[in-house]
């Protein structure tokens, strides 16, 4: 077996594991950053084409407290109020230094621009033109990455276990993809930066790496997660027609700008059979335009992809024009003329608010064990503002890096070759079935998706969630029987194999944490009880004992005024 | 993303195998629909009719990671950007990169590797 060493591990190489590693380097830690797709490609912050959330005060005055203030409301009384403190106030620092690292954020009049957002109360989101932010902010960082000489990128590795010795974390086993050869890594601190989970769910907007491995590796390893029910829903994602190149949440602005009607598979306008109405204006609120769309579907009035459409033809062409502006050609390109037809939208898996759970300095439960980015839960509690996560992943991502530095440098954990081996056979033990009718696991995987899609989504009731929790039990029960064929190097049915082990788990601790919340809060909707209840203003954490998940109620982490 | 019903559909013709091995192409049958991309059929093809088929992507509607290029009816394309054709489309591996396995080729900088 390949044996690496490093100072710090960086599992994850989206922006928060970029920043972690630069960081870490910076307070003079040599880096392994690895990444089971490629370096600074894999994930979501690549894919992210709006905008970023920080109080810089550069187009009006704003301030800390106030993006802090938004922030809370938006996490309905649940957020870890230290960790969403942490985002807004160094998220400035980090967007000033992702400036002066070259990242060109779109400029006015010699400042900054920044945009109004949904739930934000001034002027406060910061892009790269044209729909480029993700892409532009992952150049960045890959550049810088690049350019230290402490960190070694290795793409195409996929973490599969933090290794742990007297509840420290010394290092990981990992995969390599190319080969099929198992690498154990040495390491004195490790950072979890592996991104979201969204891919749990059948209709998504994920990449194919945000399966949950963060999540299970965290409780594989002894620590804690935290507000796995919260998952966000976008209430009108893309279904159809195919459209690339474009984010699928991209409609909601233009509803609302323009009106967007919409309108059920028998071509009807329907949001007012919910208790609302759309007033002629066509902007329902999200939360009844999400559960009005699927109660059509369920009703069996959904357009021919299980969604609604949605409706501009009543615009007039030019102003579709000028509201679109360069959109326009890239629906062009995928054929889609907005003055002829309708689209279908759904709603969608979008973004984790929970997560694993960390202090202030982004360690888990679990020594040298770190987490950083998406895979962090806490800091948005209920809900998220939008352009919140970006800031996140850069705040939290150096946060972690510097933190690891440091605890390197205060004790050293030895590296133990027989915590190494033993895992390694227990992994290798993990028997495979190559007969030729067995299930594959990107089978299975495509089954927990739609489980997770119509019994753990949107919305939620607590009898569905018990089958769903059952089912999950008999895919983890079938693990040892799926099939992975002989086929020598990028064998991704053993990728998907270790892929689907961690999303189980995984999804096994969102149903659970959605299954005792009985009440309705934020992104968690339960249909058996639709209303807030104040007596579960309160976080939920999971871990793992002898093999089972636990949950208990703590209360909510309150600043010290 | 789910797909309606189709009752139309398109044949991917697919260069298959490792370095060394005799090469084979592979004919896969897929649901074809209306402005659907080469990879969507690839992914179909490892859900539903054969999961060893080795192929790169990540972003798969973003157009952002630019991971999932090969040829595409002898063209280099990305295969999230290149639309299936409804009668038979042609992939193949990427040409002047060395070949790890079916349409993946070694695109990693020696700088990212182990
Ligand atoms: C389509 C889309 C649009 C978005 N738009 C916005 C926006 O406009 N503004 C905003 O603020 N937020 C947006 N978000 C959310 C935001 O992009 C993410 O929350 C943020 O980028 C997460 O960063 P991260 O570094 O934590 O994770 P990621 O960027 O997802 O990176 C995680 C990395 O870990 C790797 N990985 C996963 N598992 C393993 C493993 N086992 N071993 C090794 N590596 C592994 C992945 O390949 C990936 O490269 C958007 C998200 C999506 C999906
Ligand atoms: S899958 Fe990302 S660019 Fe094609």
């Amino acid at each position: 077996m390949t044996h690496l060493t490093t100072d710090v591990l960086v599992i994850g190489a989206g922006g928060a594991g970029m920043y972690a590693a630069i960081a870490a380097a910076r307070d003079g830690a040599a880096v392994l950053l690895l990444d089971k797709s490629q370096v600074g490609r894999g994930g979501a912050t690549i894919m992210a084409q709006m905008t970023v959330a920080v109080a810089l005060g550069e187009q009006e005055a704003d301030s800390v407290q106030l993006h802090f203030q938004d922030t809370l409301s938006a996490g309905r009384g649940l957020c870890d109020e230290a960790l969403a403190h942490l985002l807004c106030d160094n998220g400035p620092a980090r967007i000033r230094e992702m400036e002066s690292w070259g990242t060109r954020w779109a400029r006015e009049d010699g400042h900054i621009k920044q945009e109004m957002a949904p739930g934000h109360s001034v002027k406060r989101c910061c892009y790269v033109d044209f729909l480029n932010t993700g892409p532009a902010v992952a150049a960045t960082l890959r550049r810088k990455v690049g350019e230290c000489a402490a960190i070694r990128r290795v793409s195409n590795l996929a973490a599969v276990e933090i290794l742990c010795a007297d509840g420290r974390a010394i290092g990981a086993l990992a995969l390599s993809l190319a080969d099929g050869q198992w690498v154990s890594i040495g390491a004195k601190a490790v950072i979890l930066a592996a991104g979201g989970l969204t891919k749990l769910y059948a209709r998504n907007s994920a990449s194919a790496n945000m399966g949950g491995e963060a999540y299970a590796m965290a409780l594989w390893a002894g620590a804690e997660l935290v507000d796995m029910e919260f998952v966000q829903f976008f209430p009108i994602g893309h279904l159809a027609p195919r459209l690339v190149g474009m984010d699928p949440i991209m409609w909601d602005p233009f509803r609302y700008k323009l009106g967007g009607k919409l309108l059920n598979g028998q071509f009807e306008e329907f949001i007012d059979r919910y208790g609302s109405s759309d007033f002629g204006k066509y902007n329902a609120t999200r939360d009844v335009a999400a559960y009005a769309i699927l109660k059509e579907v369920e009703a069996g009035r959904g357009t021919p992809h299980g969604g609604a459409y949605l409706d501009f033809r009543h615009i007039p062409e030019a102003e579709l024009r000028g509201a679109f502006g360069p959109v326009i050609d890239r629906l062009a390109e995928n054929g889609i003329d907005l003055a002829k037809t309708a689209v279908e939208v759904s709603p969608i898996a979008h973004y984790h608010m929970g997560g694993i759970r960390v202090n202030s300095n982004m360690e888990t439960r679990v020594t040298g064990l770190f987490a950083a980015g998406e895979a962090v839960g806490g800091a948005n509690g209920a809900n998220r503002l939008s352009g919140n996560a970006i800031t996140e992943a850069f705040v939290f991502g150096e946060r972690a890096g510097a933190s690891a530095a440091l605890r390197i440098k205060q004790q050293a954990a030895p590296w133990n070759d027989t915590v190494a081996t033993a895992a390694l056979e227990r992994l290798q033990g993990c028997c495979f079935n190559n007969s030729p009718g067995a299930l594959t696991p990107i089978s299975v995987q495509a089954e927990l998706q739609k489980l997770m899609w119509e019994s753990a989504g949107p919305f939620r009731t607590g009898e569905k969630l018990s089958v769903a929790a059952q089912r999950i039990a008999a895919m983890e029960r079938q693990l040892p029987g799926l099939r992975i064929g002989n086929a020598g190097g990028f064998n991704l049915d053993m990728q998907d194999w270790f892929e689907l082990r961690a999303m189980l788990i995984t999804a096994a601790a969102i149903v659970k944490s959605a299954l005792a919340r009985n009440e309705s809060r934020g992104a968690h909707q339960r249909e058996d009880f639709p209303a807030p209840d104040d007596g579960l203003l309160k976080n939920q954490v999971v871990e793992l004992k002898n093999d089972q998940l636990l949950s208990r109620w703590i209360a909510p982490a309150r600043l010290q005024a | 993303m789910a797909m309606a019903p189709a009752n139309k559909t398109a044949t991917l013709h697919i260069r298959r195998g490792a370095p060394g091995a005799a090469i084979r192409y592979d004919d896969f049958q897929v649901p074809y629909e209306e402005g659907m991309s080469v990879l969507d059929a690839l992914r179909w093809i490892r859900e539903h009719l054969d999961s060893s088929l080795a192929i790169r992507y990540s972003c798969v509607n973003a157009n952002a990671c630019k991971t999932c290029m090969a040829l595409v009816n002898g063209e280099v394309e990305y295969t999230c950007t290149a639309k299936l054709s409804p009668d038979r489309t042609i992939v193949e591996p990427l040409p002047k990169r060395p070949l790890i396995r079916d349409l993946v080729t070694d695109v990693i900088g020696d700088d990212e590797k182990l």
